[in-house]
């Protein structure tokens, strides 16, 4: 007695092929839809903005006429706002993850705590504009300045450095760590000469992609109240400041429709210091991940 | 059935002087819970010095958690509970407050997969010393040396030793994972099945090496391999289900066991 009949099989092997096929090409148009978009809003752009992209954008500040538009103190303002929240964010993130997962006991305090910080990266960026007023800029008097925004953008992207680097860290063999316990090394000096080393790579490439998030960010500035006009480009942190983001908003909000290709001048900029900032998390990903 | 099955393993000829050497461990009453788990039960086991130990047993039988709470590996693990001593050259080393990175700086362990760093060769037996603050160029180079010939692999990697260490095969990395416990001058050398996961060949060099080196050190060794039990050690304890069934030289265990269960063991009946 056989339990599986050869010809009804065969029968509908047809059908089951037809579907295959059919799906295939449901997953192909699922696809190819956000690539066709991306592709679309990429050709807008750079037709739209390249006749403002020169020399001069890059060195003159923003003005009342589209063509003496320029985006020196933006840029200027974004590559410090990258230089408070870089150190602040990596330090107090690596610091985080470095706790939950090494020192920390597994228990319901650490387990609230985790899951938590998970769904903190869920947290809306303008809440956190809130918060950075209320807390960094009031509280704190630190008024409308870059380590006033600094810090609220730090606090924005910690959640995914946190998770990025436990993960990082979770990934380091237990038979390192048990290795250099052995030889009677202190948490410590395991984490600083095993751990880190080998989590490296996983922690530069979350904190790049975490940065390049904050670089594109533009909510909780407005929340912030950062100008858009600035004649002048920042001498501290504690100055006032403009950021990239924050420009091509105001660009764009402009009745002139001259103001819109300056607009599409500044994405580009912003475009392309994301995708370098993504191109070295990759290029930090693929040539430093070990295998054991 | 009766018990005159005749255990087939040959033991070699071994000096007996055991009796006049001291202890290095000694095990009194040693329970040990991985929570409710009772994974040993009342060990009381008395390790001399300048010996190999062998502890032989069926997989699941404590022999590799008994030898764990020799350095207080176990505690890496959480929900472990501990009674009773382990004198280790006269301090109770589960006592409350013993500084453990001080116990491990005296006794290395080896594990049962290779596990060195994903460093150089160098770094990797520099790092012991290294962590307990030794900075001289010089006498890390004096150290790494004398810790590969110890290891009787410096011939091999002599050439390479800032090669990365993951280069070697899983004989030399187990190898340099020995001169890297050496290289902080233990006292003791754990081994916890050191050549489970080599070839015949690696684990011979192996088993050489762990002749030579008790010349100088005390090795208590894992095996579930009982012929490399009789090969290589001077004393067998026997677990089982968290147990010591019997301890005794290993010449007599395997010729003579007292207890039934160890000669069913040895014999092959189970395990």
């Amino acid at each position: 007695m056989n339990y599986i009949d050869h010809e009804s099989v065969a029968k509908k092997t047809n059908s089951r092929l037809l579907k295959n096929k059919v799906l295939k090409s449901i997953f192909l148009a699922a696809t190819m839809f956000g690539l066709i978009v991306l592709a679309i809003l990429l050709y807008r752009i750079v037709t739209q903005g390249s006749e403002y992209l020169s020399l001069e954008f890059f060195t003159s500040f923003a003005s009342r006429i589209p063509e003496n538009s320029g985006i020196k103190a933006a840029i200027l303002g974004s590559i410090y706002l990258m230089l408070v929240v870089a150190p602040i964010s990596m330090f107090l993130g690596v610091g985080t993850a470095v706790y939950l997962e090494e020192y920390a006991k597994k228990n319901k305090l650490t387990n609230f705590i985790r899951i938590n910080i998970s769904n903190l990266a869920g947290v809306p960026s303008v809440v956190f504009g809130l918060l950075g007023l209320t807390i960094f800029a009031r509280f704190f008097g630190l008024g409308i300045s870059i380590l006033a925004a600094g810090l609220t953008m730090s606090l924005l992207i910690l959640p995914i450095i946190i998770v990025a680097a436990q993960e990082a860290i979770r990934s380091v063999p237990k038979e390192l760590r048990d290795a250099s316990y052995a030889m009677g090394a202190t948490k410590w000096q395991t984490i600083l000469r095993i751990v880190l080393p080998a989590a490296i790579p996983g922690i530069l490439t979350g904190s790049i992609l975490a940065l390049s998030r904050a670089i594109g960010e533009t909510a909780p500035l407005v929340v912030l109240g950062i100008p858009t006009i600035l004649m002048f480009t920042p001498d501290s942190i504690l100055s006032t400041f403009t950021a990239l983001p924050m420009q091509i908003f105001d660009w764009t909000k402009r009745p002139q429709v001259a103001f819109h290709d300056v607009a599409a001048a500044g994405i580009i900029v912003l475009m392309t210091l994301l995708i370098i900032m993504n191109s070295i998390a990759v290029f930090i990903r693929n040539k430093y991940q070990k295998r054991y | 059935m009766t018990t005159t099955v005749k255990p087939k393993i040959q033991v070699p000829e071994k000096k007996k002087e055991s009796a006049s050497r001291g202890s290095v461990y000694q095990s009194n009453q040693l329970n040990l819970w991985y929570d409710t788990n009772h994974a040993l039960k009342n060990i009381d086991l008395d390790i001399k010095e300048n010996e190999v130990t062998a502890i032989i047993g069926p997989s699941g039988c404590g022999k590799s958690t008994y030898i764990k709470t020799l350095n207080r590996m176990t505690e890496t693990i959480p929900s472990v509970k501990t009674s009773g001593e382990i004198i280790y050259r006269g301090k109770n080393i589960l006592e409350k407050g013993y500084k453990f990175e001080e116990l491990r700086t005296k006794v290395g362990m080896v594990f049962q997969k290779p596990n060195p760093f994903p460093k150089s060769i160098y770094e990797n037996i520099a790092y012991g010393p290294r962590i307990h603050g030794i900075k001289n160029k010089k006498i890390l180079d004096q150290i790494v040396e004398k810790s590969l010939r110890g290891a009787a692999i410096w011939d091999e990697v002599k050439d390479r030793l800032n090669e990365n260490a993951y280069s070697l095969s899983g004989g030399q990395q187990q190898r340099i994972c020995i001169a890297r416990c050496l290289a902080i001058e233990p006292d003791v050398i754990l081994m916890d099945e050191p050549t489970s996961a080599l070839d015949p060949i690696s684990t011979l060099k192996v088993e050489e090496l762990v002749q030579e080196l008790k010349k100088e050190y005390s090795i208590i060794i894992v095996t579930h391999n009982m012929q490399q039990a009789a090969r290589i050690s001077d004393k067998t304890a026997f677990f089982l289900n968290g147990e010591v069934i019997e301890f005794d030289e290993t010449d007599k265990i395997f010729s003579n066991p007292s207890d039934k269960r160890t000669e069913d063991y040895i014999s092959g009946r189970f395990g």
